[in-house]
């Protein structure tokens, strides 16, 4: 449930990159001087960074890491 | 002249690097010492160098150069959507490639391949159409180099030289330094990069009396209000380019870098930071290009703003020959190096130029991959090694680099810069199409040799034919388009001013798309591989 959920997540935050209602124009400006279109996709990167996290938290593939480190303790017993 | 001496200093620094790491490696001659660090690097050092890897000349000349003519649009279309997608394939992938390379040795993505599909041939199939995308990297760094050095030298280092300095610097390090070399490279150009960045929009704002004012100018007038928009691209094209960024877990410079962690923690900061740090530099990138619009005062600026005009409104009646000579003459490519020159003091532009320098430079980790490529998957695969022995593979990688940059060299004195950047763009496409492989190795089970090798051959065959198509049909005027076919209807094939449209998206979609689905079907149609083997990389604890 909570991969699914994360899946859906990335899902959205890939939809809304598209943001097609900010297409044809530059207002409102933030900060007086950045367009509307530029500023969305500042606050996206940042989004991405927060779902990054996410990921990283909720659904790290955990499981590689241990056979890594179970792979690597055989090595070393046998050595 | 200050400015390239301040550049001359940077490089000698970087070379210095180089051999340090040479003096610092544990194991000189062996395999994993020289093309992955020991798989010893450390985080910051893993997290910026992968970073610098991935910014090459194409994506910070070519960014404000884009952004120059198209506008604010370019952030959204080239940074955002890989601050999506690249971590996401780093996530992904990247943690599985470096899991496998640990426990099982792999040095390249082709030695995957091969293991996991049990084949040969096939993988020897895979290398060579990875090479022939990468070559083109190898070569327009070169380029860049050369036309930077001349560009901040004020004409006084002609290209030749420039060219073959950056050449030589690069050789260096890579032949001495090995991965451990280029990753602390790497390291050194981003911070530059992103430190000088920075310095480099407050100055050039100021210098511009504010950013407020010029895009209040921007606004006002009807040429250029459009670039603070995104009306120049349309939405199938912006959604295209959410396909590029798939490439870059196809890369074998990229893949290759995966396995050099020394645990798999160091991905997470990677992972979470790697949209920020695009940010930090394309921003910055973007927003200086489009500004540039509003610099009267330069000549060469000024210039390219009248090819732009003349185009846009004479261009439906001009020859295809004179549309190319208008378009060239409009590139914004050397846009940032211009604004440096106009509006920082001697001593700050040659510091921004060596930070230039270091993007341009990124071809550094394409020429160590590919030697390591040549290495583990010819020469080690082909009995080199076995009968050899590995110091023998070491020092065949080093000559392998000596001989790539020469040749890169070589060509690039020899051939014009759009070949080039061309070859660039249908690299990115090509990659993108290749990026089923890694993914149906990695997560799917049903996957055959047979299907790697079906999805293989067709981005070979879509890369000439979108080349070959480019060729052959003259792009037309800004705002017009050549439909070269037509399905039920609807315009299938078309020629668009900046490009090829597929059903109106951009040809990497169907590339994709396609590969992807020949992957699928191939596969189920073949024998898969033994079940020992699909064990070995889907057993879970």
């Amino acid at each position: 449930m909570k991969r699914l959920l994360l899946a859906l997540v990335v899902v959205a935050l890939y939809a809304s990159h598209q943001d097609f209602w900010n297409w044809r124009t530059a207002y409102p400006m933030a900060f007086g001087f950045i367009p509307i279109g530029l500023f969305y996709h500042a606050c996206f990167v940042v989004a991405c960074a927060l779902v990054m996290w996410m990921l990283v938290t909720f659904a790290w593939p955990s499981h590689l890491e241990e056979e890594v480190e179970r792979g690597e303790t055989k090595k070393e017993d046998a050595h | 002249m200050i400015p390239a001496i301040v550049v001359f200093i940077y490089l000698a620094v970087v070379v210095y690097i180089g051999i340090f790491a040479f003096r610092k490696a544990t194991g000189k001659e062996k395999a994993e010492d020289y093309f992955l660090a020991n798989r010893s690097l450390g985080p910051f050092v893993f997290l910026l160098s992968l970073f610098g890897t991935n910014m090459t000349a194409f994506a910070i000349l070519g960014s404000s150069g884009h952004a120059f003519n198209n506008g604010v649009v370019t952030f959204g279309l080239m940074a955002t959507s890989s601050a999506l997608v690249i971590p996401l394939t780093i996530f992904l992938c990247g943690t599985r490639i470096w899991a496998l390379g640990k426990k099982h040795g792999f040095m390249t993505p082709v030695q995957i391949f091969r293991d996991r599909w049990e084949c040969g041939h096939i993988g020897t199939v895979i290398f060579f159409v990875q090479a022939a995308l990468l070559v083109p990297y190898i070569i327009i760094g070169v380029m860049g180099g050369g036309t930077t050095l001349n560009v901040i030298s004020g004409g006084l280092v002609p290209y030749w030289f420039g060219g073959a300095i950056v050449a030589l610097v690069v050789m260096s390090y890579v032949f001495f330094g090995g991965m451990r070399g280029t990753a602390w490279v790497n390291t050194f150009q981003t911070i530059l990069f992103l430190v000088f960045g920075a310095i480099a929009v407050v100055v050039i704002g100021a210098g511009m009396g504010g950013f407020k004012s010029a895009v209040n100018a921007m606004l006002a007038s009807p040429a250029t209000a459009p670039l603070l928009t995104r009306e120049r691209i349309s939405p199938y094209y912006f959604f295209s380019y959410t396909f590029i960024p798939l490439s870059a877990i196809a890369f074998p410079h990229i893949a290759i870098f995966c396995l050099t962690a020394r645990k798999m923690a160091q991905f997470k900061k990677t992972v979470i930071f790697y949209p920020l740090c695009i940010m930090a530099i394309w921003l910055p990138c973007v927003f200086l290009g489009v500004m540039a619009n509003r610099v009267q005062d330069v000549p060469q600026i000024r210039a390219k703003v009248e090819a732009r005009r003349v185009l846009a409104t004479q261009g439906k009646t001009l020859p295809p020959e004179q549309r190319d000579q208008l378009r060239e003459q409009s590139a914004g490519d050397d846009t940032l190096l211009l604004l440096l020159q106009r509006f920082a003091p001697l001593w700050l532009a040659g510091l921004l130029g060596a930070g230039i320098m270091a993007a341009v430079m990124a071809s550094d980790s394409q020429i160590l991959a590919l030697s390591t490529m040549f290495t583990e998957d010819i020469f080690a695969f082909y009995g080199g090694k076995r009968r050899f022995g590995e110091a023998v593979q070491v020092q065949t990688g080093r000559i392998f680099v000596i001989l790539l940059t020469l040749f890169a060299y070589i060509v690039a004195l020899q051939a014009p810069e759009s070949i080039f950047e061309l070859a660039i763009q249908y690299a990115f496409s090509g990659y993108a199409a290749l990026s089923p492989l890694i993914i149906a190795a990695l997560f799917w089970r049903g996957s055959t040799k047979w299907g790697a090798l079906a999805a293989t051959v067709w981005t070979a065959f879509a890369v000439v034919a979108v080349a070959v198509f480019h060729a052959n049909v003259p792009a037309p005027a800004p705002g017009a388009t050549t439909v070269c076919a037509v399905i039920g209807g609807v315009e299938a094939l078309t020629r668009t001013p900046g490009g090829t449209a597929v059903f109106g998206f951009m040809p990497v979609v169907p590339m994709v798309l396609v590969s992807a689905l020949l992957m699928f079907v191939v596969s189920l149609a073949t024998r898969k591989p033994h079940a020992a083997t699909i064990e070995k990389y889907f057993a879970r604890a």
